[in-house]
């Protein structure tokens, strides 16, 4: 606790910035193409497509082929470990079709939860075992980022001060490592939506988790100018009664951020966890319309609400491939625009008519 | 950890921002003038003047009896419980007469180090006790805010784990009851700079101390955007070979403070902490014109700093006050130009301005 042992290189710093900088560029976000096996199963079974190796590489290979238009929306794409050694239909492998776009390449290198015993069916993640000599492979092999998702809900109960120490320890571990191997750790620790609680509840459970989030990174002496933040919307509950603007949303979520969450962090991408695309660009750009000061890039890390409507349209036809393509550029240029706060709404609800929704701040 | 139970309700919480940020309004500082019986002791020895309750009260009248427009550069004076009772030479009691400025009146609220057995020599504070009780009285009898110093120092032991809890602890209890009964907490954890260590070594150490302080404030569910902060800038310590720029202070104490205070925070009011006069408003300026970004106001809550030209002035005679007013004024606009980083150091400075008013382990 007295003395210094730096982690880090002054250059070892700097690398890590600069792609944390590059991914939240003005106006950019992340796709997040890292869906599992067994997850690409459920969304594939939606569009009647089985779910085979190949069928999981044509559809990123949709993704992937979008053209330069994803250039100024997408600053990266989270792989997951089987996608990133794929090719597309020329052999160009998928790595090199997102480089060359100028977009950073990232890697999910978690191992999915496990129980934490003695606990109301809470989770830890695993993943830590020789996860050092992973992350220097995946660096070599093109990635220059990273993703970890750590799971926490809201019940009676939950979350316990166990689960948020645990959750919170973990996440920090992993980003220790990841920036020894120069790849910048997202740090996700998502509260899931389910449930009846309102949106005060949320708020409360979130300022908490963050909090220990980053005491934990800096306890592990975790380079915060290299890593991006990847935590839930402040929402209610999925089935709360109550409904919510997009501006109390906003609030509630920025309110919580501001509270916990150091300035020096350079970007938080949020997961959309089970919104549908409207909404998460609906609830991005009011986010940044907040009056409130947000001294970090507030932008998306979408997997759903990015790829919805490219799946619905492809459905397993090669025919369908450009349209379906199409469907995944507009959705990436609308979050685009609501990362700057530019995005006016796909139907009458313009965003000038929500400003006045703004709530003062003290009642969060 | 999974239900909230409200602290503070809307209206204390805005009552509670709205003074905090009248205290840090652009271009103002904190004017520390809490010193203890024993602490004005040494000031008055230094002058020759003999330490009674009169001189005390005299002294202090020369400042509060400033003309009213040093409120430009004052947003707030910080009192001894002595003075607080204290009145002017027309029977105006003090804190009618800073009050009437548009000044907010602050007090001291702890009670002094106690010894953390089984340490390096490292302390706790003691004050808790009755507390509340104190607080509410002090509200009444026209303070808005308290102020807490806790105290750390750097050797190749210190400052230990406990010594960091232990103190983030207590500063968080003192905090969550001054809101409780309408009082903004200033917290204050001294990391003293008695010794031969260099700047990253104080970097680092005032990086652990902040986290720790920022997630016991969040333990205890203190509001921060009614709170202030008042740290040491991150500098060498005195006994240290190697000299640095005011730019290298303000670049280590801004990334410092970017990675660990929550933008929620309104200001940051630092100690001078043993700074001559001209070095304490030097190294304000050069912090607010640092590129670095600067989401909270950076600010001054300076007792020496602001006060030896006066005291030097006066020399405990009442024609002198005059003189004493004017090197006080000069100070606090000096100050004020400092915190929005538009002081232009001129060529001569005075001898009382640049004597150094370091002590050695320097307590109240």
């Amino acid at each position: 606790m007295t003395h210094q042992y730096p982690a880090l290189t002054a250059e070892q710093k700097k690398e890590l910035s600069d792609i944390a900088l590059r991914i939240v560029a003005p106006g950019k976000g992340i796709l997040a193409a890292d869906e599992s096996v067994g997850h690409m199963a459920k969304r594939l079974n939606q569009i009647g497509v089985e779910n085979t190796e190949e069928n999981r590489r044509l559809y990123r290979q949709i993704l992937f082929s979008a053209d330069s238009r994803v250039k100024k929306c997408i600053g990266g794409v989270i792989f997951f470990h089987e996608t990133m050694y794929q090719k597309a239909d020329d052999g160009t492998p998928f790595v090199q079709m997102i480089k060359d776009k100028g977009i950073v390449v990232g890697i999910k290198v978690d191992k999915g939860v496990v129980p934490l015993a003695g606990t109301d069916g809470e989770t830890t993640t695993q993943g830590l075992d020789g996860l050092s000599e992973r992350c220097a492979q995946y660096k070599k092999d093109g990635a220059d980022f990273a993703k970890w998702r750590c799971v926490l809900k809201i019940s009676n109960n939950t979350p316990s001060a166990l689960a948020i120490m645990e959750n919170a320890n973990v996440l920090a571990r992993y980003a220790s490592i990841c920036q020894q191997n120069g790849i910048v750790p997202i740090v996700e620790p998502e509260i899931l939506p389910d449930g009846d609680h309102d949106l005060k509840r949320c708020q409360y459970v979130t300022e908490k988790v963050l909090a220990a989030v980053y005491k934990a990174l800096s306890d592990h002496h975790v380079y915060l100018e290299g890593t991006l933040l990847k935590p839930n919307m402040v929402t209610p509950g999925h089935s709360c009664p109550t409904k919510y603007s997009p501006e109390e949303i906003a609030m509630a979520t920025v309110t919580a951020l501001r509270r916990t969450v150091p300035p020096a962090v350079p970007g938080v991408t949020f997961l959309s966890g089970g919104q549908s695309e409207e909404e998460a660009s609906i609830n991005l750009n009011a986010i940044n319309t907040c009056p409130l000061l947000r001294p970090w890039a507030l932008t998306f890390s979408y997997g759903r609400a990015l790829q919805a409507s490219a799946l619905s349209a492809w459905r397993g036809q090669r025919d369908n491939a450009i349209a379906a393509t199409e469907e995944f550029v507009k959705r990436a240029e609308v979050n685009g625009l609501a990362a700057l706060g530019k995005y006016e709404g796909s139907g009458d609800d313009s965003g000038a008519a929500g400003q006045s929704l703004y709530v003062a701040n003290h009642a969060y | 950890m999974t239900h909230q139970f409200p602290a503070l309700s809307p209206e204390q919480k805005k009552a509670l921002s709205d003074i905090a940020q009248r205290i840090v309004a652009s271009g103002k500082g904190i004017l520390a003038a809490d010193e203890s019986v024993g602490t004005m002791g040494n000031r008055l020895q230094r002058i020759n003047v003999e330490n009674t309750e009169q001189n005390r009260r005299a002294f202090r009248e020369i400042l509060f009896s400033s003309d009213a427009s040093i409120n430009q550069s004052i947003g707030g004076v910080i009192l001894f419980h002595e003075t607080l009772y204290q009145k002017d030479s027309s029977g105006k009691p003090f804190p009618a007469l800073i009050k009437e400025k548009g000044i907010v009146v602050g007090i001291k609220l702890d009670e002094g180090t106690a010894p953390l057995a089984g340490t390096n020599g490292e302390t706790t504070i003691q004050g808790l006790d009755g507390l509340a009780e104190r607080c509410a009285q002090y509200k009444k009898d026209g303070a808005d805010f308290g102020k807490w110093r806790a105290v750390l120092k750097i050797t190749s032991t210190t400052p230990s784990q406990l010594a960091i809890q232990e103190n983030a602890n207590t500063l968080a209890r003192y905090a969550s009851i001054c809101q409780q009964h309408g009082l903004v907490p200033i917290v204050e954890p001294e990391i003293l700079p008695d010794g031969d260590h260099d700047l990253q070594r104080c970097q680092y150490v005032t990086e652990k101390v902040l986290a720790a302080v920022y997630k016991a404030l969040n333990d205890h569910h203190v509001y921060l955007e009614g709170t202030l902060l008042k740290p040491n800038m991150v500098m060498a310590g005195h006994s240290c070979p190697k000299k640095y720029t005011p730019q290298d202070v303000a670049v280590a104490t801004v990334t410092t403070l970017l990675r660990t205070v929550p933008a929620a925070v309104p200001g940051i009011c630092f100690l001078s902490g043993g700074q001559s006069e001209e070095e304490a408003s030097v190294n304000l300026n050069a912090m607010n014109q640092s590129p670095l970004p600067k989401p909270w106001k950076l600010t001054f809550s300076y007792g020496r700093a602001l006060q030896a030209s006066a005291l030097a002035a006066w020399v405990g005679k009442s024609e002198n006050k005059k003189a004493a007013q004017e090197a006080f004024r000069k100070r606090a606009q000096i100050n004020s130009l400092a915190c929005r980083g538009q002081y232009v150091v001129s060529g001569k400075t005075d001898a009382a301005a640049m004597q150094s008013l370091f002590t050695a382990s320097y307590t109240y």
